[in-house]
């Protein structure tokens, strides 16, 4: 994914916005998404026509206190244009790399840099390093982030043969091997909340905190027809209603997220490769792996975010968990968490990181 | 389609993520010869030099696409063939209801016409008159289109002429993620697939998995969506119509610009619901006007969507000649943003009196 489109503005240059405030709808490839004002002040600037398509990464708008002169804004603004020109012109954007493993090769997305430990995002079933768009570059604003494709997705290998829980972890750890990466914060959404889990209870040195997203793991029922669907499903119309289970807002769910799904299983091996996870993880509609009772024992600082509206794996799953673990259920929000409730996620996971 | 799967399928990538039509189209050439024995290409100077004592290889076929193809599949598999385009797709089609899998190419669409018994009574009857015995998974790749200046008997768009033609699937990629992706699926589709190159595409670039995938023949793909008109684009019209419909968004008109990428089959349903939202139709092809596709949709909205019209439709294509060679005639005698720009105007000027 390169690029977004401003779909729909909320405010008119000059307007008061606060914090939290819905500034403008966002349309991507993934997802269609408002985005809410990360500071208040005054729109100073609209600088991106509704319907404009621009990078991601691009200034598309000023929120400056009433006092800040408008040369300055200027400054800043051009200042901001040229370096961006520059990134662009000189990495394309960040973009995602492949590294090889022992039995096959990991794509991941690298952004940011800093002192500060690093953190790899897993994504779940039938998704890839994009499902991170909201939250990895927030993160990367303080730390190394790494986003990875789990086998069987997106740019990875694809090998039916990992198919279950065990394989999927043991592969991510070649990938932390292969770069070097240890004690690290691990941060997974479903499938990957599982994978991730697995990880810091086999190797608990690797990790320094775990933050789990409506993750795989806590308990046995998990959205049977919707797993199916996923993999068997080919048209457009009827993967959208599919996708719509991921939402608290079905309107979230735009053509290009439903292409992106779709054009993901087109490529040869993918399908084989979800059916033999599926199978190995969901067989029977049920989850494969509990790792509650490991999970509860765990010394790794672990926190749980769910989405209160979650259709595929029920919130309820985060009930009786030790205070040790942080759990947070977020309301008026679907399976689709951090993409639906970004900022409130990003906020949640800074603040855990900070805190350990 | 049968696959090891004791074996990954895929290979590390290697290569950078942008790459343009021509180089897709010999990807997924190679991707596909690779994987399935029975695949043969077969053209003039589809490789160059066979039978010669001279150089090998030192085409690749008008535009390129198919060098370097020799020296991976060898002779058996990379055939040039005489200047003869009758025997060429006949063979193609022979082969391929003997078993094989081939991919014929016909330098230009143009030469279409000593093809048509192949193309009109053979081909796509095979399976009709043999109660489902017998297919013919042939692909021709063809090119196709005006704007290089190569005069009437090289640029003609006849794609129309051949969707009349039942038993044929029609293929028109306009970028190269769908040169690619559309030309695996028509050469593992088992009915003959006619595959449309435009000639003022072969250097664009995009991005395009290295990974081999395929898109469903008949199924659109929509590349802009706005509330007040349809434009349905095919082949290189999709981007003069996606300029145009950005230019558009900027003066407060927001169109949805439908790529159907095949004319046969075609994708009614997504034509339909976007003029039922729009109540506007614009059409834009680059082929003559009189019985082409540009009539084709804008009879099948006028049937099924009536209704839904707050306007006439607009069809924005070439007119009923031949493309001239000088070049300010070619260049009007094409569609372009403007033209677009003027038909989307005019049917959201419209009002009943």
């Amino acid at each position: 994914m390169t690029e977004g489109v401003i779909s729909r503005w909320y405010l008119h240059e000059g307007d008061a916005v606060s914090r939290g405030d819905e500034i403008v709808d966002i349309e991507t490839e993934k997802v269609a998404n408002v985005y809410e004002s990360p500071h208040s002040g005054i729109l100073r600037r609209k600088l991106v026509h509704e319907g404009r398509p621009v990078p991601i990464g691009a200034l598309f708008g000023i929120i400056a206190a009433r006092d800040v002169k408008d040369a300055e804004i200027d400054t800043y603004i051009e200042n901001f244009q040229s370096a961006f020109s520059l990134t662009e012109a000189s990495t394309g954007g960040a973009s995602a790399e492949v590294v090889d493993i022992p039995g096959g090769f990991i794509r991941f997305l690298k952004q940011g840099d800093g002192a500060a430990t690093a953190a790899v995002f897993v994504h779940g079933f039938g998704a890839d390093l994009n499902n991170w768009l909201l939250n990895q570059p927030v993160l990367a604003e303080s730390r190394l982030a790494y986003a990875i494709d789990l086998p069987g997705h997106g740019g990875s290998v694809k090998d039916p043969k990992i198919c279950n829980i065990e394989e999927l972890a043991a592969a991510v750890l070649r990938f932390l091997e292969a770069r070097n990466l240890s004690g690290i914060h691990l941060i997974g959404h479903s499938l990957g909340g599982g994978v991730a889990a697995r990880i810091a209870i086999d190797r608990s040195a690797l990790v320094r905190s775990l933050t789990l997203i409506a993750p795989v793991g806590l308990g046995s029922d998990i959205n049977g027809s919707f797993i199916k669907g996923l993999v068997e499903i080919d048209r457009r119309k009827d993967m959208q209603s599919l996708l719509e289970k991921l939402f608290y807002d079905p309107a979230l769910v735009s053509r290009e997220m439903t292409m992106g799904v779709l054009n993901a299983k087109r490529v040869d091996g993918a399908v084989e490769c979800l059916t033999s996870i599926a199978e190995g993880c969901f067989n029977g509609g049920h989850q494969t792996h509990i790792l509650r009772t490991d999970l509860v024992q765990l010394a790794v600082p672990t926190q749980v975010i769910w989405g209160e509206a979650d259709l595929i794996i029920p919130p309820q799953q985060a009930a009786n968990l030790p205070p040790s673990m942080n759990v947070h259920i977020v309301a008026e929000a679907g399976h689709m968490v951090h993409l639906e409730r970004a900022a409130e996620v990003n906020g949640l996971i800074a603040h855990f990181l900070e805190s350990t | 389609m049968s696959r090891d799967l004791t074996q990954p399928a895929s290979a590390r990538p290697h290569r950078k993520a942008r790459i343009s039509y021509r180089a897709a189209l010999g990807e997924a050439l190679a991707q596909e010869m690779r994987r399935d024995p029975k695949i043969v290409i077969m053209g003039e100077d589809i490789a160059g030099g066979m039978g010669a004592p001279g150089q090998q290889d030192t085409w690749g076929g008008a535009f390129g696409v198919t060098k370097g193809l020799l020296g991976q599949f060898g002779r058996e598999r990379v055939m040039d063939t005489p200047l003869q385009e009758s025997a060429i797709i006949g063979a193609a089609i022979g082969a391929a209801s003997n078993g094989l899998r081939p991919v014929a190419e016909l330098m230009f669409n143009n030469f279409i016409g000593v093809c048509m018994d192949q193309l009109l009574n053979q081909a796509p009857k095979f399976r009709y008159m043999f109660g489902g015995k017998l297919t013919t998974p042939v692909t021709i790749r063809t090119v196709y289109g005006a704007g290089i200046r190569v005069a009437a008997q090289h640029s003609s768009a006849y794609h129309s002429i051949l969707t009349h033609i039942p038993g044929l699937k029609i293929v028109m990629p306009s970028s190269p993620y769908d040169a690619k992706g559309l030309l695996i699926a028509s050469i593992r589709d088992d009915d003959p697939v006619i595959f449309f190159e435009h000639i003022g595409l072969f250097d664009k670039e995009g991005e395009v998995p290295e990974e081999p995938y395929t898109i469903p023949l008949g199924e659109a793909n929509v590349v802009r969506e706005g509330s007040d008109a349809t434009i349905v684009a095919f082949g290189r019209m999709v981007d003069l119509s996606v300029t145009a419909a950005d230019r558009l968004q900027t003066q407060g008109i927001r169109c949805t610009v439908i790529d159907p990428r095949t004319t046969s089959p075609l994708d009614e349903d997504t034509i339909l619901e976007s003029v039922a939202e729009t109540g506007r139709l614009v059409v834009v092809d680059e082929g003559n006007p009189r019985c082409s596709i540009a009539t084709d949709i804008s009879a099948l909205v006028s049937a099924k969507a009536f209704k839904s019209l707050k306007a006439p439709i607009e069809m924005v294509t070439a007119p009923h000649c031949h493309v001239p060679f000088a070049p300010v005639l070619e260049d009007a005698y094409l569609p372009n943003p403007e033209k677009i720009e003027g038909a989307v105007r005019s049917a959201m000027g419209f009002t009943r009196v």
